[in-house]
């Protein structure tokens, strides 16, 4: 019975699921505050109802209907109705460079995301935390899944990226308490917003050596000792450095970071690490990772390559820290703690390693999860870490671990069988 | 003209150990030569040392005429030593086409800024590594493994995939440590016949330690025998055979009673 039913769907492609999801959305955006006002839903369900589900549980089936009505039905019908169309423009796609089938889908899908996402302020948030949780998980992943140590200091990483790139934002373009009269012209501001990134990316990736170069003598459980101690020393260098504001933080970062920034640097980061890593280049981390001796004596030069992992991870930290920055407005030291570390372990863990794909799962699993169990306040805390084990106990390696990333099977079209066959 | 490879006068300790005395090893290009001796003798240390995954206490050793001594392992594994391992250095995540892959690393030149963007210059690179890699499989009999994972293989196709992953690397001189261990005597047969296909095709100079017997006398042109850290006798095989000490160092001293 289930599998006739994903039988049924297996021939819908990605191009017939977003047309499915847009949708969705329109319905949900023209006509969801009708449907909820029928199935006595006090507003539009945030978050797939399940805010309303935990608070309310006699409203349980009423966001249910609501979740059928609005997403699953319309996603289902219009998916497979329309499949023989979508497949015919897979096909016409398909025949175009890789590049544009790929761009045209990413637009498409922003487009589904930008008309979620504007229901309401609350959903840009929970997205934009997304994304920026995505560069950070799979930046993390580049250290500890595919060079196969155990980084700690990733929330120092993404620290020293935050306040590197806060302080140019708040020194350049804004008028603040902290730093006074901006120094350019604040028009030029979002322009000039992805050089202050890359600047904080950089500012992460030559801390990072602070931990990189330990990396050459120790690895496992010392090399994660030192890194914790680095998480720990940045985050106490920030509180004490009265400068940058100690432990009271910075604020009133201008707001550069909108929903189509964190978009396009999130597919940006998914791009660059994913030819990284598919390249002889990344496949040398996996090369010492497995074996640094075996690597050494095939011409790797394992200093080159260690190295070249943890910049390149503590690089992207950097970005999504600077992202996260302007996201919230507001940083300080105490948010890239133990907890932070945490959750974005957690992210890596329970995605999979060594997987571009298990990182995306794994972050928007954790982060919507998080968002969804949030009225059950501390229980949030049990339920997550259970999933977690749940996970380890039978995937040791996580969801979908050891993929590579091939947008070009992802986008194929569905209705004829391929001789190499699935997974 | 210098040999390809020369060791002179190499010793090493390992604190007060001396695991290596005094080991002068010369080969001439094409040339096969075999290390022997009894287990714990130094073979591998001997072959560390050349390598470089330790640098000796004394003695020079050149490749080409070229200092070698004190030099990274990767250093000199591209200018031209390659190697095997005794207990098999796979890389146990990857496919088998991904071990040839990563041996022409140091060949690329793209860098970093390449791989991050995927340059036309890095696509022709790697797209010229996987022909190259194919090849190779195709050389060694494994080309119908190459996506698989490497775990997966017979432990006689892993040992083919390991030499050719060393042949990857373009090396002048082949270090091959016990080349048959724990293989059956069909694949033997077979090792012999691709390190004797190796040697022609590729012209490569080939030292290897072994223990079996026949595959020395089958291969080498000339042997050296090892006993504790000092070579004891160097010569042709039959004069190896035939060398009482050696004979003495394998199996004991004969006891008149």
């Amino acid at each position: 019975m289930i599998k006739k039913f994903f039988r049924i769907l297996s021939v819908v492609p990605l191009a017939g699921w977003l047309l499915g999801g847009f949708t969705a959305v329109l319905i949900e955006y023209y006509l969801g505050d009708l449907i909820s006002y029928y199935l006595y839903l006090p507003k539009v369900p945030v978050l797939f109802g399940t805010l309303i589900m935990l608070k309310e549980p006699l409203l349980i089936p009423s966001a249910l209907a609501y979740n059928l009505i609005v997403y699953i039905l319309p996603i289902l019908l219009v998916g497979r109705l329309l499949a023989p169309v979508m497949n015919g423009l897979a096909a016409l796609l398909e025949k175009r460079p890789l590049w544009l089938a790929t761009i045209i889908h990413l637009v498409a899908f922003y487009g589904i995301l930008h008309m979620w996402a504007g229901i309401n302020d609350y959903r840009v948030l929970v997205v934009k935390l997304t994304m920026i949780a995505i560069i950070l998980t799979i930046s993390l992943n580049i250290i500890n899944g595919y060079q196969g140590e155990f980084s700690c200091s990733h929330p120092g990483f993404m620290a020293l990226g935050a306040y590197a790139s806060s302080t140019l934002t708040l020194l350049l373009f804004a008028n603040d308490k902290m730093f006074g009269e901006a120094l350019l012209n604040p028009a030029l501001g979002p322009w000039l917003f992805p050089v202050v990134l890359f600047i904080g990316g950089l500012v992460a990736a030559l801390g990072s050596l602070i931990v990189a170069i330990p990396s050459f003598r120790t690895r496992g459980d010392y090399l994660a000792i030192i890194s914790l101690a680095f998480l720990f020393i940045v985050k106490s260098a920030i509180e004490n450095l009265e400068i940058i504001g100690g432990p009271r933080g910075m604020s009133s970062q201008p707001n550069y970071a909108t929903l189509p920034v964190v978009f396009i640097w999130m597919s940006l980061c998914i791009w660059i690490i994913h030819n990284f890593t598919t390249s002889v280049m990344g496949k040398a981390l996996n090369a010492v990772r497995d074996n640094e001796p075996a690597a050494n004596s095939m011409t790797v030069n394992t200093r080159k390559t260690k190295m070249t992992a943890f910049m390149f991870g503590a690089f992207w930290a950097g970005v999504a820290g600077g992202l996260f920055a302007h996201v919230l407005r507001y940083v300080n030291p105490s948010t890239f703690g133990l907890q932070k570390l945490a959750e974005i372990l957690a992210m890596v863990y329970f995605g999979g390693l060594n997987s571009i794909y298990g990182s995306i799962v794994g972050a928007v699993s954790i982060s919507v999860l998080g968002e969804a169990l949030r009225p059950l306040q501390l229980f949030k805390w049990i339920i997550i870490p259970l999933i977690l084990i749940l996970v380890m106990i039978f995937r040791p390696h996580g969801l979908i671990s050891f993929t590579e990333l091939n947008v070009k099977e992802v986008m194929r079209p569905r209705n004829k069988e391929r001789s190499e066959g699935g997974e | 003209m210098a040999p390809l490879l020369s060791v002179i006068d190499m010793t090493h300790y390992f604190g007060g150990l001396c695991a290596v005395n005094n080991f002068n090893l010369a080969i001439e290009p094409g040339q096969i030569k075999g290390l022997i001796g009894p287990n714990g003798a130094g073979k591998t240390t001997v072959f560390n040392l050349i390598t470089g995954v330790y640098t000796p206490t004394e003695g020079t050793i050149e490749l080409m005429g070229k200092n070698i001594k004190g030099l990274e392992t990767h250093r000199i594994a591209s200018m031209g030593l390659g190697r095997t391992f005794q207990n098999l250095a796979l890389w146990r995540h990857m496919n088998v086409l991904d071990h040839i892959r990563m041996a022409h690393y140091s060949q690329l030149s793209y860098g970093l800024f390449g791989a991050f963007f995927g340059t036309p210059k890095c696509r022709e690179q790697e797209d010229q590594v996987i022909d190259n890699s194919y090849k190779l499989l195709q050389l060694f009999d494994v080309k119908q493994f190459a996506t698989q994972n490497i775990g997966n293989l017979p432990y006689g196709a892993q040992r083919r995939v390991e030499m050719a992953r060393a042949m990857a690397t373009k090396p002048k001189v082949l270090f091959l440590d016990e080349p048959t261990a724990g293989m059956t005597p069909d694949e033997l047969i077979r090792m012999i016949e691709i390190i004797r296909q190796v040697h022609r095709d590729f012209g490569v100079a080939i030292f290897l330690i072994e223990h079996r017997m026949k595959f020395v006398m089958e291969l080498c042109e000339s042997i050296q025998t090892l006993v504790f850290g000092e070579v004891i006798a160097e010569g042709p095989p039959e004069e190896i055979q035939n060398n009482p000490e050696v004979i003495e160092a394998y199996l004991g001293k004969e006891d008149v009673h």
